[in-house]
């Protein structure tokens, strides 16, 4: 008998900023200047305070379940930063900031999450993707884009984000695979937030990472520091650049943590201690950029101040947007379902306008 | 007597079920320390442990899958998929499997499981959140269908849905979870799988539905007593088999039926019930059978879910459309 490793892998695993904030050997080309990372900053600082005011919204009874993303800030930004303008993104329920990077608005972000359509009829990307529910469903479309865009011999990549619990779906898996044989120009990042609900990592999977997911599929998987958002863009442009330029797909696993509930229908409390969550605020992403900045005398108390007050100032100007934008009529449940109203659709959408009591 | 809302005495059977029989599993997502994200697993890992209720993986294909296995090992599993928009993905595994394992082994391997998932709108949920796919299911045969609209009627049917040695899919209306609190008891007394139940006596029109719209129906009957019209009002709970018999029987009293549900019109189980009426039940018809559903068309998203919904209003209009016949 004869026994001989006919494979082996690794998966490397990348960090630029220390939880701290202390820079790791030399950063990426764009992060050469601190004031270029500025807009970073800014974009996850608005991200967090359209969580904050979203969560407030619903706690008040003015906008539905809502999903924040606390914590992850840098995976959302860090990504969305790394595409271009023509990539695609093919989000989950939890991206919002990436979509407000991409010029998803907060008011559309807002509508959507009170219950209104209209929030996903984005005036800004247009070929963006509305976020899925479905976990991990979205990931063939995202394939299915990238299959597109290869067909047309554009050199354009998709970003599909998901968590860490749809890693474990068939979905994922048989999207990824094949992205691999096909070659696509696809990123999945997965934004392991260390839990799916109440189920946590190591109740998810047992692999020591998620990343070697990507291993079976025949590409590359990594590891990167999702709380240094220097170290998350540099990772995803470099796997979308191999994406445009024909080097097939990537997976990208983030490690964040979810610092908030599940979504505000949920109490993290019965399944997670306290003391947990306090222990991953520190090296969360914005505080963690914010002392690069600050060590490099990119940033001043002054600056912050303003940044959060304009922050402020735009998502409170969006949320008073959104409270004021009356519902859509009735039918348009019906005028959106088909290019044209089909004829044997007509006395519903009839009855509906009636208040439902009209003749069908 | 306890009182108990719907998913409280969900809970009740689930317990009185594992207490019971040893084989008696629960696996879903969040179903562990979470309680299941309505609590209605509440308190059960505590009770049982991990070895029978047990947290899965994001997976709602391998659950289902996972229970075809366990059920022909001989356990009762009993799975959560967390909304009935994600137990779609399920089918592949109930109709090609679980409901035909038993006529394709000719008896030698059983599936004994039962699928809850909540279902329907009106509790302003996220998008996806708030289907009624019961039909998708009813077309699957070898499958058994259940909705219970009241507490009590929620514990006695989960237990006989666990205790049936078939598939169960046990649909569970979420606007009804929380909606009121009855006596319930908790004595592991299971009702018939195959039985309409009547829940109000009428002779001069009948409603039928089931789920949510029970409580449309019923205050539809009441809005209609008041005026001198007494309304029958007949809960299918068990939709698959379908008791025909206390439909039509109630019909060739009333000559006039209402046939109310959340999903969509066309395709929807209430056309089969339609169907017994325009087949035996035709020579009671006194008026044409009307039918009160959600549109076919998507269920809205919170700011326009009422329009959707079937009203007592429109299952009001509906009854005087059928009273204005002869
Ligand atoms: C297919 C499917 N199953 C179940 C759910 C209910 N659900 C919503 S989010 C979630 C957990 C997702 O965990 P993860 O993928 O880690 O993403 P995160 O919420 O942590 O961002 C579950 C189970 C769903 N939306 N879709
Ligand atoms: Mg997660």
């Amino acid at each position: 008998m004869t026994t001989t490793h006919v494979a082996q892998f690794s998966v490397p695993f990348t960090r630029h900023l220390e939880s701290d904030g202390t820079a790791v050997g030399a950063l990426p080309p764009f992060a050469g200047n601190p004031v270029d990372l500025v807009p970073l900053y800014r974009g996850m600082v608005l991200a967090r305070i359209f969580d904050a005011k979203a969560v407030a919204l619903q706690r008040t009874g003015r906008l539905g379940t809502f999903a924040s993303s606390l914590g992850q800030e840098a995976v959302g930004v860090g990504a969305a930063s790394a595409m271009a303008a023509d990539d695609v993104l093919v989000p989950s329920f939890r991206d919002q900031a990436a979509q407000l990077w991409r010029g998803v608005t907060p008011v559309e972000l807002l509508l959507y999450w009170g219950g209104d359509e209209r929030g996903s009829d984005f005036a800004g990307p247009r070929e963006d993707f509305p976020i899925s529910v479905p976990v991990a469903s979205h990931v063939p479309h995202a394939a299915g884009i990238a299959l597109a865009l290869k067909l047309r011999q554009q050199a354009r990549g998709v970003l599909c984000i998901v968590g860490d619990g749809a890693t474990s779906k068939g979905d994922f898996y048989e999207a990824l695979n094949l992205a691999g044989v096909w070659r696509l120009p696809l990123v999945v990042l997965v934004n392991n937030n260390q839990w799916a609900i109440s189920v946590p990592r190591s109740a998810q999977s047992a692999a020591a990472t998620l990343a070697q997911k990507a291993i079976a599929a025949g590409i590359p998987g990594e590891q990167v520091d999702g709380n240094d958002v220097i170290a998350v863009r540099e990772r995803v442009a470099l796997a979308l650049e191999r994406a445009r330029s024909g080097g097939g797909a990537s997976l990208i696993e983030a490690l964040t943590y979810r610092l908030a509930d599940h979504t505000t229908a949920d109490d993290a409390r019965r399944y997670r201690d306290d003391a947990e969550v306090s222990t991953h605020w520190h090296g969360e992403p914005v505080a963690r950029l914010r002392a690069y900045l600050v060590s490099r005398k990119a940033w001043s108390r002054d600056d912050e101040e303003r940044a959060l007050a304009d922050a402020a100032a735009e998502i409170d100007r969006a949320a008073e947007t959104y409270l004021a934008t009356p519902p859509q009529p009735v039918w348009a449940m019906f005028d959106h379902l088909f290019a044209a109203l089909p004829a044997a659709l007509a006395s519903q959408r009839a009855q509906a306008i009636a208040g439902g009591t009209g003749d069908a | 007597m306890p009182d108990a809302t719907l998913v409280e005495a969900i809970n009740f059977a689930l317990a009185r079920a594992m207490q019971d029989d040893q084989r008696v599993l629960i696996l879903g997502e969040d179903v562990g320390k979470d309680g299941g994200v309505f609590r209605a697993t509440d308190g059960l890992l505590a009770r049982f442990g991990p070895a029978r209720v047990l947290d899965t993986p994001l997976a709602e294909v391998a659950i289902a899958g996972v229970c075809v296995g366990l059920a022909a090992q001989g356990f009762r599993p009993v799975a959560e998929i967390q909304f009935m928009g994600f137990a779609y993905a399920t089918i592949d595994q109930l109709l090609n499997h679980a409901a035909r394992l038993r006529s394709r082994t000719r008896g030698r391997l059983t599936c004994p499981m039962v699928l809850r998932t909540p279902c329907g709108a009106g509790i302003h949920a996220p998008e996806h959140h708030s289907e009624s796919g019961e039909a998708c299911f009813t077309n699957i045969p070898g499958l058994r269908v259940v909705i219970p609209s009241s507490p009590q009627r929620g514990y006695g049917l989960l237990l006989a849905a666990i205790r049936d040695p078939d598939p169960v899919v046990f649909l569970e209306p979420t606007r009804l979870y929380r909606a009121t609190r009855e006596p319930i008891m908790d004595d592991g007394t299971a009702l018939p799988l195959d039985r309409c139940f009547t829940l109000r006596e009428g002779n001069d029109v009948t409603l039928v539905g089931w789920g949510g719209v029970t409580r449309e129906m019923l205050s539809a009957a009441e809005r209609l007593a008041a005026e001198g019209t007494e309304a029958e009002v007949i809960d299918v709970a068990t939709l698959v088999p379908l008791d025909a018999e206390t439909i039509l029987a109630s019909v060739a009293k009333t000559g006039r039926c209402v046939i109310c549900h959340e999903a969509p019109l066309t395709g929807g189980f209430g056309a089969e019930i339609a169907a017994q009426l325009a087949g035996p039940g035709l020579l009671s018809m006194l008026a044409p059978v009307e039918r009160v559903t959600g549109y076919d068309t998507i269920v809205p998203l919170s700011r326009l879910e009422r329009h959707y919904l079937p009203s007592a209003d429109r299952i009001l209009a509906a009854v005087r459309r059928t009273l204005s016949h002869g």
